[in-house]
Parts: structure tokens; C-alpha cells; sequence
């Protein structure tokens, strides 16, 4: 990975942490902590989605376990906040693992992969939302303590740019998983695990590798989500809502590309609320955009919006090049 | 190098493979040849680990592997290319053949390195950057040889590399796996393409119904009886001697 391959990551994060300084509406600023949070879950999703094509129907196990791991050691144990993240981050990546190496170790592949993260992520909130330390129906409440040693702030605009700062290490990871041998062997498996293991490649253990990455990087998805509302309950944290919007971003966005998930988050909030917006108080008018925008990039740009102005790019230079030949 | 002893695969009710032994000597080139449905291709899958056998030893190197997964083989040095080609669609030919190269090397910039010399190797050094799945049928057997030789292996086991192809380009491959021997490479190859087997191979096996009927070198088995009768029928052997001999 070369100085040059992290340029258009410098460039992208540099002009988004500007925003705050032209729009300071708590509106907007909400708009925005949400969809980076949004972003965070679908560049998790897509490492194993994406680069692994293993298509998780299930994200809400990890977003959840993120979110309640830091909120259950705040309330219960009084937990410092920063560390609750951390290991809300860590909770996230073994609840991945345990569920990578129960459904790959018995070799479900497509869309039986699908169906049992799905289940799994059933489970989860079933169990979250009948147990006591999770404090069942009613939910969970992070004391209001607004510090920064406690990961709370007067600004929104601070849980933008930590919201920021994570998004742009995710993109940082996510070039270095294209230049590095397990992306490589990877994206091997994702194009057809036989000849992958018949070039010596330990397709388990890959796949593992990857669903814990994804589940670490959803994970802190949900951990921000905890402490930017300061409240939880099993329909939020395990709630399918999640594990839709961490799939839907990158296969508008770009299936399997560094922005991918960061441009479907913003296309399809942006529109969402701009919708909203606009059309009044519509109920549920920005899922009529969604399921729209969804149908749009499934039939015209499969390789989502990154694909498309890669195409349409590709034909501008053809069509150049034969004017001027 | 390779050792085949007393394999026998059951599907079921089918005996695919019964009580096969071959083996491969070092550098040498082997056939495996037999008419279709003879096992040919089950018995590639037991020795690269994709099909356990039901009874029978692999042994690699004097080493029993028998039990071993697909993966480890590969890093033990065996290599094998896929009869139905089964490309990386979706990526470069560098990136393709890349991914055998990082099994030796760790590095992106030496497996980038050591692909783009393979993809020369094989006559892809042109399309590095195309995506796998515009290839040709040649482009594509060429492809699945490059990726197995980038592992860098000792024994590869090639299946059917020729098959599909027109006569020039079988013209043009034929000088490619001869180099690869050369090199010092054991090589165990399925082919169907006589003038290649014949021209190729220093000693063949052949498969019928699952059972080794002959081996022996080209010239022998061309002219074994067995042989020419489990591919043209009960009888063909005689009735070819008879008018051979009408002939004259």
C-alpha cells in the first residue's frame, strides 16, 4: 500500500470533516452522525459481504452486541466509557467469530449462510429482550454525564468527526485488505472456493478471518450508536432494520469497493430525508425511497453507483477517443 | 514422488475407482488415460484431497496424505488445474495467478512479481490486466496453468488441459508443458488428445470402468489389446489384427 492508494481516502474524509464548520444544525448534524454510523455497520458488512461474498442477512448480531456490550458495562459494572468501547468492539468480533465457525465449519454457503445469520440475529434480540441485565422490553439508559472522559459531548459535531475518524480507518483497512495476501485470498474464495483451497488456500480459515474484521467494524457501528443516543432496546440493537441498511449501503453504493458502503449511506439517507423533507410527514415515504433506489441500482448499476460512473466514464473516453481518431 | 495404492472410491452403490495403484516418478511426465466415465477425474479429485477414498493410500513424497486437506497438499507441492476451468471470473489474470503465488510468498509486491512472470510462462504476458472471464477457451486452460504453477509446485497434476482446444493452439501448448518438465517438474496428466499423450508422456495408465487395465510406455499401449478394446468395444482388437493383416 503506497502513499498514493491512501490519497483519495485523505481527500474524501478531509472535505467531509469540514461540513460542520458550514452547517451546525443540530438537524443536519444529526442527519450526519446517523448515516456515518450507518456507514461504519455497511463497511463491516461489506469485508465479508463484499470481498468474501458471504452475504450476512445477520449484522444486527454484531451492531447489537456492540451496542449493549458498552452500554451493559457502563450501567451495571460503571464501566469508564472509552474502555466499554473497546471491548464492546471486542464482544462484536467474538459473537462474529463463534457464529463464522458454527456456520462455516458445517460448510453453509449462499443463501444458507443468509438464513442462519439471520436466525442467529433472531435469537439474539429474543433473548436480549427477555433477560433482566439487558433490561429486557423497557431498554437500556446510559446516565447522562455529558464529559468527554465519559464519551459524551456538548457538540454534536465531535461525535461527527469521531464518527469521521472511524469511517477513514475503516477505509484504510479496507485498501490495505486489497493489497494484502489475505484480501487476495479472499476475494479467491468470494470467486469460487475449489480452486481457491486447490492453490493452497485455508478457505476456513479466511472466511473466519474475515466474519470477525466485519464483526469488529459493525460492532463499533453499534458501540457509537450507544453512546451517541445514550439508549438501547433489543428492537434497535438486534432489530433487522440494521442488518438491512449494513447490506443495502454497499450494493448501492458499490459491492466490494473501498467507498462503496460510505456513498450508498449517504445516497440513501440523503435521499431519504431529503424526501422527508420535502414531502411532509409522510409515514415511511423515505422506505418508498429506498425500496425505489434499490430496484433503480438492481437493474441498471449491479455494480452500484461506483460502477455506474466508472461505466458511463469508460464510454465518455471511448467516445472521445473515436472523435478524435 | 507420488504414490496411488489400492484406491477404491464408492458413490453410493457406484464403484467409481476400484483398487487403482499408479504412481509418478520424478520429472517425468505420466498419463492417465482411459475412455469417459472411467474415473479419471475422481481419481485426480482423491489425490488432490477434494474426495476421500473409501479405501486406499496417497502417498506424496513417501509421506501418507491420504487424510490431509486440499490446502495442505498445496503447500506440501501438489498442484492441479480443473478439467471444467474454474477461473477467478471476476479478477485480473494477474490477480488470478497471484493468488497461487502468495502461497510461496507473502509479500504483495513478490507474488505481483512472480504472476506476471508465470502469465509470460504460459504465453498470458499480453492480457495481465484483462478480467479472467474475457478470456478464450485456450486463454483460460493457459490461465488454470499458470495459477497451479505459481504455487510453485513439485508434482502437478494437470487434467485435461488440452481438451477443447483447436489443433494449431494444442500446437502451441504442447511446447509450454514439455518446458514445464524440463524444468524438473513431476507431472500426472488426464488427456484425450492422442498426439499429446503419445508425443508427451514417458509412461501411461489406463482407466477403464473404474480398474487400471494396462500401463506401459506410449508405443506398448497403443498396441495393447485391453486397451484398444475398452475404447472400441468387445472384439475391436481381433477384427483390427484381421484387417491389418488383410493388408498386407
Amino acid at each position: 500500500m503506497s502513499v498514493r492508494d491512501l490519497l483519495p481516502i485523505v481527500a474524501v474524509v478531509g472535505v467531509l470533516a469540514l461540513i460542520p464548520f458550514g452547517a451546525s444544525a443540530n438537524t443536519v448534524l444529526n442527519f450526519l452522525v446517523f448515516t456515518l454510523i450507518i456507514a461504519i455497520a455497511a463497511q463491516g458488512w461489506n469485508i465479508l459481504g463484499g470481498y468474501g461474498g458471504q452475504f450476512s442477512f445477520g449484522h444486527a448480531a454484531f451492531f447489537g452486541t456492540g451496542a449493549y456490550a458498552t452500554a451493559m458495562l457502563q450501567v451495571h459494572l460503571g464501566l469508564n466509557a472509552w474502555v466499554a468501547f473497546a471491548i464492546g468492539i471486542g464482544a462484536g468480533a467474538m459473537v462474529g467469530l463463534v457464529i463464522g465457525f458454527l456456520s462455516f465449519r458445517s460448510g453453509l454457503r449462499g443463501s444458507y449462510f443468509s438464513l442462519i445469520t439471520l436466525a442467529f440475529a433472531e435469537v439474539l434480540r429474543i433473548v436480549a429482550n427477555a433477560s433482566a441485565i439487558t433490561g429486557g422490553a423497557a431498554g437500556l439508559l446510559i446516565k447522562l454525564d455529558v464529559r468527554p472522559a465519559n464519551f459524551q459531548f456538548h457538540s454534536r459535531a465531535a461525535f461527527f468527526w469521531i464518527g469521521l475518524a472511524l469511517v477513514a480507518l475503516v477505509l484504510v483497512l479496507t485498501r490495505w485488505l486489497e493489497h494484502s495476501r489475505f484480501g487476495a485470498q479472499l476475494m479467491a474464495v468470494r470467486e469460487n472456493e475449489d480452486a481457491a483451497r486447490a492453490l493452497g488456500v485455508d478457505a476456513l480459515t479466511v472466511k473466519l478471518g474475515a466474519i470477525t474484521l466485519s464483526a469488529a467494524v459493525t460492532a463499533a457501528a453499534g458501540c457509537l450508536y450507544a453512546q451517541y443516543f445514550l439508549y438501547l432496546d433489543s428492537t434497535i440493537a438486534y432489530g433487522l432494520w440494521i442488518s438491512v441498511e449494513a447490506l443495502l449501503a454497499p450494493i448501492v453504493g458499490g459491492i466490494g469497493t473501498v467507498f462503496g458502503p460510505l456513498i450508498g449511506a449517504l445516497a440513501l439517507h440523503g435521499l431519504g430525508n431529503l424526501t422527508s423533507l420535502m414531502a411532509g410527514r409522510i409515514p415511511g415515504i423515505d422506505l418508498v425511497v429506498y425500496g425505489a433506489l434499490l430496484v433503480l441500482v438492481v437493474a441498471f448499476a449491479p455494480d452500484g453507483l461506483l460502477g455506474l460512473v466508472k461505466r458511463l466514464r469508460a464510454r465518455l473516453f471511448r467516445r472521445a477517443a473515436t472523435e478524435t481518431a | 514422488m507420488l504414490a496411488v495404492e489400492r484406491i477404491t472410491k464408492r458413490f453410493g452403490g457406484l464403484v467409481a475407482i476400484n483398487d487403482a495403484s499408479l504412481s509418478a516418478g520424478q520429472g517425468r511426465i505420466t498419463g492417465l488415460i482411459g475412455p469417459n466415465g472411467a474415473g479419471k477425474t475422481t481419481l485426480f479429485a482423491v489425490i488432490a484431497g477434494f474426495e476421500p477414498p473409501t479405501a486406499g493410500r496417497v502417498l506424496f513424497e513417501d509421506i501418507d496424505i491420504t487424510t490431509e486437506p486440499v490446502h495442505r497438499r498445496a503447500h506440501r507441492g501438489i498442484a492441479r488445474t480443473f478439467q471444467i476451468m474454474q477461473p477467478f471470473a471476476g479478477l485480473t489474470v494477474r490477480d488470478n495467478i497471484a493468488v497461487g503465488a502468495h502461497l510461496r510468498h507473502r509479500a504483495r509486491k513478490d507474488a505481483l512479481e512472480k504472476a506476471e512472470a508465470v502469465a509470460r510462462q504460459v504465453g498470458l504476458g499480453g492480457v495481465l490486466d484483462r478480467q479472467a472471464d474475457g478470456l478464450t477457451v485456450a486463454g483460460r486452460k493457459r490461465l488454470e496453468l499458470g495459477r497451479a504453477l505459481a504455487t510453485a509446485p513439485k508434482l502437478l497434476l494437470l487434467d485435461e488441459v488440452l481438451a477443447g482446444l483447436n489443433p494449431s493452439e494444442i500446437r502451441d501448448m504442447i511446447p509450454v508443458i514439455d518446458a514445464i518438465r524440463e524444468s524438473g517438474l513431476t507431472i500426472l496428466m488426464i488427456e484425450h488428445v492422442m498426439q499429446a499423450v503419445m508425443g508427451l508422456c514417458q509412461h501411461i495408465y489406463v482407466l477403464a470402468e473404474g480398474r487400471i487395465i494396462a500401463e506401459g510406455p506410449p508405443d506398448a499401449i497403443s498396441r495393447n489389446p485391453r486397451v484398444v478394446e475398452a475404447y472400441l468395444g468387445h472384439g475391436a482388437a481381433a477384427r483390427r489384427r484381421g484387417s491389418e493383416a488383410s493388408h498386407v
